[in-house]
């Protein structure tokens, strides 16, 4: 079957993949390729070819290497060899405590850290017992941040998909509008990517002065931007032709397949686990669960713009519920678990070397109470211990279900943490969604599973 | 601060003593987690289990996995943690009710078994409802029946699966392996969990791609980290380790690795080297 090979690198002459004609590309040289393939009627011959897409390519969403076995320009096979990006997360968790392990998880799938440190920290809690004991105002600020975080990733897919298509408009636009939501999450974690902002208990500091304000300043602007990006690509002949009937998975295949979240929901299912499991209080907010039962490209790129005006509603919701609060930092309205042996007991604020713990509470352990001070050094030397067992919790993540099972032998560090990413999962539908299409049609079926390596590989 | 049972919450002393058998016991909530401390109260109530001589003698009886603290092996430790002895959780067996839908899930299993000729405990070894969630303990020869069951029978329609989470308990002599499988059913709106062990020396469990397709990848992982042989996968091949790499990376007798980095002429060791407090 394997006919003709073309390995990204010259074929030596002692190549394993020695059997039938091998022809090198290097880029931009397709049609010597297909000269050269039509001269020894390699197609007539209903010989197929095997060519290498990746690691390193501009449409794959990131270091994701296809192999496609194609009969002229019909797809016949395609697998997928993953693996490029994988740096140990679950095992490196295993020997940090289980607060440390936030700042490991936020890195797995980058585009939607808040998702990954949620799930982790659910499942915590959940083995602590601590589920019903996290202060509100932490609730709160868990979903804001979450949902913030939805709107930055499905721009994240949906920016590239344009590119990948060929419309760098898109992609600009879409990134413009994500820039926005990154500098919010600087203003409130300090960091564009990376926060390890959710903490077991709770989140690690409250909302900055001024947060409030600026994302009421973003609410104002970002449906302007939806509505610029909509009118771009909605009705757009050139992205309907790429992705209307494109990469097709009906409801039989995402369930055989596992595949949650917005391809789910494409294919006619409104299963989403902020309705039906719910977490952190998602149950006190309004909102909808989009459905298109198209099952196609196009259908998984219109609930990803719907989702992100229904996130919007929902900060907004967040941000009324916060203001009515009252002020940040106010002491009598906590963010993190009123319990001084989980609590992660400094409070940071920012002096004039820098951002540290603040000086209230080093007085506080210094002079006032030797407890507090005990707290703090035993919860930041060995961290706290959570009871034996093990624990599932999951999220209704950018991408899907995304699960934590995590499971603890009784100490200071988690025994093992394993994540069921949906990029993982759903990446698999990638031979249900592309065999027997066309070879362009791989493009828009990867943008529309919109895998993350780093969640992928974890 | 340390006791055996390290709990962060003061004050659950008389819950662990009393519901010892029941193994590890989380801080009792409101949130009513499946092991309700009233149940096992009556459990071990029957007997002369309650005299004060006793409480707490189960705990004491279980096989020990960890002692003192700080990482000393001999002496060095004057704080009198040095004798302090940590107790491994013995395989625990939820009595019924186990509460929620669990009760639901374990008869429309039974049931659905019964029709197959196969009898509850010949599948399953032990049900374990802890902190709200449900644990079916499947023997391994069974697992794909069990799965097929799960999926298929109206009563349980565990339609999606969450694919395989291998854990390596190094301590657990002949059940070292396990293999833990998340089912969800979006039907009924439920989750269970599935556990199936193997050992070491033989660490082989069937395959559930022909009952989830969506375990081939997961198996694949599974296979990778752990070695755990999936009989009757299309293709168990390595999928996150290159294709030649020698081990199972995520084993605990696997090392993590790693080099002592030098910062202001202070030498900071591994991150597997460093004293740490489990």
């Amino acid at each position: 079957m394997t006919e003709a090979q073309t390995p990204a690198a010259p074929a030596g002459p002692d190549d394993e993949a020695a059997e039938g004609r091998v022809y090198t590309v290097s880029g931009e040289d397709w049609d010597e390729l297909v000269a050269a393939a039509n001269e020894a009627k390699d197609f007539e011959s209903g010989e197929r070819l095997v060519i290498n897409m990746g690691p390193q390519h501009p449409s794959t969403h990131g270091v994701l290497r296809l192999i496609l076995t194609l009969e002229g320009e019909t797809v016949a096979e395609v697998r997928a060899s993953i693996g490029y990006l994988h740096t140990g997360i679950e095992k490196n968790m295993e020997y940090r405590t289980w607060t440390q392990g936030v700042a490991f998880c936020t890195r797995m799938d980058y585009l939607m850290p808040f998702f990954n440190e949620a799930a982790y920290c659910f499942a915590v809690e959940r083995l602590l017992g601590i589920e019903d004991k996290i202060p509100e105002r932490a609730q709160v600020i868990r979903v804001l941040m979450m949902e913030l975080n939805r709107i930055s990733s499905h721009l994240g897919g949906i920016g590239p998909m344009g590119m990948e298509l060929g419309a760098t408009t898109i992609f600009l636009q879409g990134l413009r509008m994500r820039e926005r939501v990154l500098d919010l999450y600087e203003l409130i974690t300090g960091l564009r990517m990376n926060h390890a902002y959710i903490r077991p208990g709770g989140v690690v500091q409250d909302l900055p002065p001024g947060a409030l304000e600026a994302i009421r300043a973003f609410l104002d602007v970002a449906p302007g931007f939806m509505h610029e990006l909509r009118a771009l690509i909605d009705a757009n002949p050139i992205f309907i032709g790429r992705t209307k009937g494109v990469a097709y998975l009906d409801l039989a295949g995402c369930m055989a397949l596992g595949v949650t979240g917005p391809m789910l929901r494409s294919a006619g299912l409104p299963w989403d686990l902020r309705k039906s499991q719910p977490y952190s209080g998602y149950e006190t907010y309004d909102f909808e669960v989009p459905v298109t039962g198209t099952c196609d490209a196009y259908g998984r790129y219109i609930i990803r713009m719907d989702e992100i005006d229904q996130s919007l509603r929902i900060i907004r919701q967040c941000i009324d519920r916060l203001a009515a609060r009252g002020p940040a930092g106010s002491g009598t309205d906590p963010v993190m678990i009123n319990d001084a042996k989980i609590g992660w007991p400094a409070r940071l604020s920012l002096g004039p070397d820098g951002l540290g713990p603040s000086p209230e509470h080093i007085a506080h352990i210094m002079g006032q109470s030797m407890e507090a001070l005990i707290h703090h050094f035993k919860l930041i030397t060995e961290g706290f211990r959570v009871p034996a067992g093990q624990a599932y919790a999951a999220v209704e993540s950018a991408r899907g279900e995304l699960g934590a099972h995590v499971v603890s032998d009784g100490g200071t560090r988690p025994y093992r943490v394993h994540f069921r990413d949906p990029s993982f999962t759903n990446l698999q539908s990638i031979a249900a969604l592309c065999e027997g299409g066309q070879v362009a049609d791989i493009i828009p079926a990867i943008a529309s599973i919109d895998p993350v390596m780093g969640g992928v590989d974890r | 601060m340390t006791g055996p049972k390290e709990t962060p919450k003061a004050g659950s002393e008389e819950t662990h003593g009393a519901a010892a058998s029941q193994g590890p016991v989380p801080p009792v909530t409101p949130a009513a987690p499946a092991t309700p401390a009233g149940a096992a109260d009556e459990a071990s109530g029957q007997d002369a289990g309650n005299l004060p001589a006793r409480l707490g003698q189960e705990r004491l009886d279980e096989p020990v996995i960890r002692t003192g603290m700080f990482g000393v092996q001999a002496t060095g430790d004057t704080s009198g943690y040095g004798r302090l002895r940590v107790h491994q959780v013995p395989p625990v067996n939820s009595p019924r009710p186990y509460g929620s839908y669990f009760d639901a899930v374990a008869d429309a299993l039974g049931d659905a078994l019964e029709a197959t000729g196969l009898r509850f405990s010949d599948a399953i070894e032990r049900v374990v409802a802890d902190r709200g969630e449900l644990t079916f303990h499947v023997r391994r020869e069974r697992l794909p029946e069990v799965a097929a069951e799960f999926r298929d029978d109206p009563a349980l329609s565990f339609e999606l699966c969450s694919g395989v989470s291998g854990v390596h308990y190094l301590q657990d002599a002949g059940r070292e392996l396990h293999a833990v499988y998340h089912l969800l059913s979006i039907t009924h709106n439920r989750r269970v969990r599935l556990e199936v062990t193997a050992p070491d020396a033989d660490p082989h469990i069937p395959s559930l791609v022909g009952v989830y397709p969506t375990c081939n990848w997961h198996e694949r992982e599974t296979w990778d980290f752990f070695g755990i042989i999936f009989d009757g996968h299309p293709a168990l091949t390595r999928i996150e380790m290159p294709d030649d790499w020698k081990g199972h990376p995520q084993r605990k007798d696997y090392p993590l690795g790693g080099i002592p980095v030098e910062y202001r002429g202070a030498k900071i060791p591994a991150p597997d080297e460093r004293r740490h407090y489990s």
